[in-house]
């Protein structure tokens, strides 16, 4: 789950890490009245998930609080991304004497968390990355012992030359860690981490994507969630348990398994059609599951076929067919329905679907050429 | 032949009593797994379905019937403390099922079991089955059947359905390996290719992946500099919308953004028979051996 920087920022704020002041704000008058109570000049910044804001016109400086309100009318009417802004960031203005970059990522490879640091901060990081890979520092850490001190203070030299900055440095990575580590992030970042002309350290900028394991047991992270910046299907999707992302085609695709789900949308493409969404039912057998299955993908009207595209396993196909009976028992759907469903119970699951008129496929190639056809048909 | 389980696998259940442990428990049974021993604690004593020893500990079930593998049913906030468990107890290879697990958790988990020389298939995967002979986890056994296809892949229904295929074509399994969707997991492809390469019976291997991470680019590197064995392999996600990524730490570590256009790109460069539907497995394997 991503979160906001302003959501971040608190994270971070309460692992010990220095942070300016700032508030978050969704309109004009309260930007200008955050700004006059900082004083001074502010920046005002777009609170989307997603990176690119600065180039896509999403943070700006005001040197007065009228300027700040003119500054958000204008990102508070952008989109990001495909994501209308809805919150500013208002934070004052920090001198800038360095940009470093500070970042901590859950790393496959080493299967441990690795910390990146880098004298080269700033928006073009992934250049600098790629063409001068040795201005990039990282480390493996290893989470029996944590980020060791002398590991920091190893990394902050590569960043400072001021022995007082090397330590602010070290203990900002010590607690950056410590972040990580209790909000179970995937991914935690601060770009950039400056000096001051003052000679602090400070962090002006935080992302964090937290793990969705943990959120999910963890309330005070799950309060996080922003759902404004979700489609309402995607929300009422998650609430019955389902895994759904909403996309543009016209064919909508009821699978089991993420694996399958994919390769069912691309095959859907392969035969020239457009799948209008992602859905993964899971693996559990739950009728209940494949009626707001259904109930989510026919509140989007672009619809113009269904296809159930079921592999029983756990799942057990006969109460798929169990769902799609109660489904069509208890609202119209009027668009045409195919179903391809082999495995665990098939023969009950047929059974259940002629009893009120329904056929089903064994073959996914065929049932997915079928649905194409009828999508097109329709449109 | 086979890898990692065969009809001598010893197996105890973890989480024998629960509702998914129970169900999986009588299927493996019926296919043949030898299932020795099951563990719930405070259970230990009795037995399920009158027939497999429950113990309270993972260490009194091999120390009874010297059970060599583990699967774990139990649910997400018990599974890391029954992998600790498992490895302790002196199993040879942990079979992780539970889905929902935190990242952060497998960080310390992984360490423990590679010290302990312990090897693990996940978590959150659908296990393994050496068709004719042993099943772990959940695959259903009777879509599966015996011969010399090695099969790999990181989903679980996706799996199913490409085994199908082989079976009603006739191309048998040596053994289909889920290893499981999760960032950090116990064994990966590579592991496994290197196994199939090693295993006298396995004459063709089927790779499935996945979009996300450069597990898919590394193993089509060791395909081409260690495999003498003809590869085929797909990647779910051809047409899935690119995420909105956030921050560069990603970027900045893999130098990747782990499309299906780039692994199967990778995968061609390698020799790597790509499949662009499920379906064209068997004439793409059958063309290479």
């Amino acid at each position: 789950m991503n979160i906001h920087e302003y959501q971040a920022r608190e994270l971070f704020r309460q692992a010990g890490i220095p942070v300016p002041d700032g508030e978050v704000a969704t309109t004009p008058a309260e930007v200008e009245e955050i700004a006059r109570r900082l004083g001074g000049g502010v920046v005002v910044k777009a609170q989307v998930h997603a990176g690119g804001r600065g180039k896509a016109g999403g943070v700006k400086l005001a040197q007065s609080p009228e300027e700040a309100r003119a500054a958000a009318e204008q990102i508070l009417q952008l989109t990001i991304k495909d994501l209308p802004v809805q919150k500013v960031l208002v934070a004052p203005i920090v001198d800038i004497a360095s940009e470093s970059y500070l970042g901590m990522i859950m790393d496959r490879e080493s299967q441990r968390p690795v910390i990146m640091v880098s004298p080269a901060g700033g928006i073009d990081i992934e250049e600098v990355a790629a063409t001068t890979p040795e201005k990039i520092f990282k480390l493996a850490i290893d989470p029996r012992y944590g980020l060791l001190s002398h590991q920091a203070m190893g990394l902050a030299f590569a960043l400072y030359h001021d022995v007082k900055q090397v330590r602010a440095a070290a203990r900002i990575m010590e607690q950056l860690y410590q972040a990580f580590v209790t909000n179970g992030a995937s991914l935690a970042e601060i770009n950039p981490l400056i000096t001051t002309s003052a000679g602090e350290v400070l962090a002006i900028d935080a992302k964090m994507s937290l793990d969705d394991n943990v959120v999910d047991r963890r309330p005070d992270l799950e309060a996080l969630r922003d759902e404004s910046a979700e489609a309402p299907s995607e929300v009422l999707a998650r609430e019955a348990g389902l895994t759904f992302i909403k996309l543009d085609g016209n064919v909508g695709c009821v699978v089991n398994g993420a694996g399958l789900a994919m390769a069912t949308m691309d095959l859907v493409k392969y035969y020239g059609g457009e799948p209008a969404n992602f859905l993964d039912i899971g693996g559990s057998s739950n009728p209940e599951k494949v009626v707001s299955a259904l109930r989510i993908i026919t509140m989007d009207p672009n619809i113009k076929a269904i296809l159930f595209n079921i592999f029983g396993g756990i799942t057990r196909t006969d109460d798929v067919a169990n769902g799609i009976v109660a489904a069509l028992d208890q609202f119209s759907v009027d668009v045409p329905i195919v179903i391809r469903l082999t495995g665990t119970n098939e023969d009950e699951a047929l059974a259940i679907l002629e009893g009120v008129g329904k056929t089903a496929l064994k073959d996914m190639d065929e049932a997915v050429q079928q649905v194409v056809r009828v999508a097109q048909e329709a449109a | 032949m086979s890898i990692f389980v065969d009809r001598e696998t010893k197996l105890v259940v973890q989480g024998i009593t629960g509702r998914d442990g129970s169900f999986h428990t009588r299927q493996m049974m019926e296919y043949g797994t030898q299932v020795v021993a099951g563990v719930t604690p405070g259970k230990g004593g009795r037995r399920f379905e009158d027939a497999v020893p429950i113990f309270d500990t993972v260490a009194d079930a091999v120390a009874e019937t010297g059970a060599d593998t583990s699967v774990i049913y139990v649910p997400p906030a018990f599974a890391i403390g029954a992998m600790f468990e498992a490895a302790d107890a002196g199993v040879k290879l942990i079979v992780c099922i539970t889905e929902g697990l935190a990242v952060i958790d497998m960080t310390k988990v992984l360490p423990f079991l590679q010290e302990r020389g312990v090897r693990l298939i996940g978590p959150n995967c659908p296990g393994i089955i050496s068709p004719g002979q042993s099943k772990v986890g959940i695959i259903p056994g009777n879509i599966c059947a015996p011969g010399n296809i090695g099969l790999v892949s990181r989903s679980g229904t996706l799996t199913y359905e490409v085994v199908d295929q082989l079976t009603r074509h006739g191309l048998g399994q040596s053994t289909c390996v889920g290893i499981g969707g999760d960032p950090l997991i116990g064994t990966n492809f590579i592991d496994c290719l290197e196994a199939f390469e090693n295993d006298p019976d396995t004459t063709g291997i089927v790779m499935l992946g996945e979009i996300g991470g450069t597990d898919e680019q590394q193993a089509a590197e060791y395909v081409r500099n260690h495999l003498t064995k003809p590869v085929v392999g797909f990647i779910a996600g051809q047409t899935a919308p690119p995420g909105r990524r956030m921050g560069h730490a990603g970027a900045i570590i893999s130098g990747s953004s782990g499309t299906a256009a780039e692994k199967m790109a990778a995968f061609e460069d390698a020799g790597i028979g790509v499949m662009k539907r499920p379906v064209e497995v068997v004439d793409l394997l059958k063309a290479r051996m």
